[in-house]
């Protein structure tokens, strides 16, 4: 058929067509800034992870969206863990100021964690984020949660199941040095590891599979 | 006036003519001229036949509502009493020659009296309510960092504790209109949020979700609750029923969201957050939608905000190196930077803000009359005392 023939070449020209429009679009997962909003350093922020928000339609879409969070670890399968805050202190991590970008010089300790974690896996880990006192209360508490989230999430890509990952906030109100100066200020600015091992006589702590 | 229009910009008339005049003068490039002026005159009057408590509590109150103490000659009110047996107050208008107050206070502390005869001679004087009887409540804190949060007189007068947590707590914000609050603790081992009613005693929990539960902040209708959550994966903005449940999410940034709070008609939830690489103050619609900056131009890095119960503005923190309190106009306008401080809280008649004070790196609170910027500090009743939230 006469028709037929013509189709390939139509369908071949449309095939071009759409791939060169194609290159226009936005890779899917990446999501458009809006004007006038430059958007935040990304090299802490995971790639899609596990978007199990149920919430996608209510969420503002002005605000900057550059891959997702990982959602938290349910923290009743935390409850009677036995912390052990010793073995994993050398490797506490340190943040710039009002800032919770992991630097390169941090993720030798982030890999000495998450391979410390990988050879027991009934053991799990509280993420402490902590601030200096420069600062108002709240905002520190809200920067320091902020600051547990970016280890979880870079640890999370090591490997690191991140529902074996809890995290806390303790603000400006657990500084380790009471100084007043920048030497002080430079190790309040922290995520500690805590090692969490199960309890033989709290089951809940265990992983229910 | 004219001058300032002439040289006004049409750009700047443009964003600011709903509201404002505006104009230019050579030392501030936009001067915003509103019907509320700074640095007021206290208002002179004389106190005599007082005594003791109570004389200390009537000179506390009357100096933080923008009154100043004279002798009775140059006083423009004169007020006299005594506090032998129970309170008794007048109050003279020099001016009119006339007594618009008299009363006496039988049946309570002297202490109590005398914030009764305080509220009665403010309202006699200037027409509005007094805040000599309100309440506070504020987080004490031990050097370990563990505290209980306290409820007491505006004046730190009468403090109990309402918590026996002995952990970290934190952000009390009372429920507008009722004796109850909300308030972080870490008693659980996680930072969560609790609801106390003093009233009834009826204690809940409010969000135990994983990670940080922070800063929670009810509805001016108390049917509401906006709180600082990250069980999604970012420190984000979240809303819910006064008893937690119907959660939604209302910011989805990677930033961290902190220290909410309402407007008094319920329609905006203003908040601390970072766009663009700076600290700012935003707003979003309570039931979602678009976040919108609200500008504090020469008061950077805002943090804690707290709207005034009249709506005009909203009270903040500004860090440049150290801590200003400032309040901005709540529909936009240059920032009024006022004292050195922290935290903000209104009082529930607009006019007078209690705050935190950062003396030898320890935490106490003072009370600030806004338009004299007259200032009065409250005995420190633990290591820190911070974070205070006026009952309104």
């Amino acid at each position: 058929m006469k028709t037929m023939k013509m189709i390939y070449p139509l369908a071949f020209a449309l095939a071009i067509v759409l791939a060169a429009t194609g290159c226009k679009h936005q890779p899917l997962n990446v999501t458009p800034m809006p004007r006038g909003i430059t958007p935040p350093p990304r090299e802490y922020v995971p790639t899609t992870m596990l978007d199990t928000n149920p919430l996608g339609s209510q969420i503002n879409p002005n605000l900057p969206v550059i891959g997702q969070g990982i959602e938290a670890a349910n923290p009743l399968l935390f409850e009677g863990m036995i912390e052990d805050t010793n073995a994993l202190a050398a490797y506490t991590i340190h943040f710039p100021y009002d800032s919770a970008a992991i630097r390169d010089s941090e993720k030798a300790n982030l890999q000495s964690v998450a391979s410390e974690l990988a050879t027991d896996p009934a053991t799990k880990l509280l993420v402490t984020g902590n601030c200096d006192e420069r600062g108002t209360d709240e905002y520190n508490r809200a920067l320091g949660e902020r600051r547990a989230l970016a280890a979880r999430e870079a640890l999370a890509k090591l490997g690191l199941d991140p529902m074996r990952v809890r995290t806390i906030s303790y603000g400006k109100d657990q500084p380790v040095d009471s100084g007043h100066d920048e030497a002080a200020w430079k190790k309040n600015r922290r995520d500690e590891f805590i090692l969490l091992h199960p309890n033989p006589n709290m089951p809940a702590g265990m992983p229910q599979s | 006036m004219k001058k300032y229009l002439k040289i006004c910009l049409p750009v700047l008339l443009a964003i600011f003519a709903v509201n404002f005049a505006c104009g230019q003068s050579d030392q501030n490039p936009i001067h915003i001229v509103r019907p509320v002026t700074f640095g007021q005159k206290p208002v002179p009057i004389s106190l005599d036949g007082f005594s003791g408590e109570v004389l200390s509590v009537l000179k506390f109150d009357l100096y933080v509502q923008g009154f100043s103490f004279v002798s009775p000659d140059a006083a423009q009110y004169q007020i006299s009493g005594s506090n032998s047996g129970n309170v008794i107050g007048h109050v003279t208008d020099k001016i009119a020659r006339r007594e618009i107050l008299s009363r006496s206070y039988p049946g309570a502390s002297l202490r109590r009296e005398a914030h009764a005869l305080s509220d009665d001679i403010v309202f006699a004087i200037t027409g509005k309510k007094g805040i000599g009887q309100t309440k506070i409540a504020f987080k004490a804190q031990s050097e370990n960092g563990d505290g209980e949060i306290f409820v007491s007189d505006f004046d730190g007068g009468d403090p109990q504790a309402i918590t026996h947590d002995k952990a970290i707590v934190s952000a009390p914000a009372w429920v507008p209109g009722r004796l109850a609050l909300y308030y972080n603790s870490y008693r659980l081992g996680n930072p969560d949020i609790f609801y106390n009613n003093l009233a009834t005693g009826e204690a809940r929990t409010i969000a135990r979700y994983g990670g940080s539960n922070i800063s929670p902040a009810p509805s001016p209708d108390g049917s509401k609750v906006a709180m600082i959550l990250d069980k999604d994966g970012w420190v984000d903005l979240y809303v819910a029923d006064a008893d937690g449940g119907n959660l939604k999410r209302l910011t989805k940034s990677v930033e961290d969201e902190s220290s909410p709070c309402w407007s008094p008609d319920g329609k905006w939830i203003c908040f601390a957050t970072k766009i663009a690489e700076r600290r700012v103050l935003a707003k979003i619609p309570a039931d979602g939608g678009a976040v919108q900056r609200i500008p504090t131009p020469g008061a950077p890095n805002p943090t804690e905000p707290d709207w005034s119960p009249d709506g005009k503005w909203i009270a903040f923190t500004s860090q440049m190196g150290e801590f200003d309190i400032c309040i901005v106009p709540a529909d936009g306008g240059n920032p009024v930077i006022l004292v050195p401080g922290q935290d903000p809280s209104w009082s529930p008649n607009s006019r007078t803000l209690i705050f935190t004070k950062l003396t030898n790196w320890r935490y106490s609170l003072s009370v600030l009359d806004v338009f004299t910027k007259q200032v009065k500090d409250i005995g420190r009743i633990s290591g820190n005392d911070s974070q205070p939230s006026w009952a309104k």
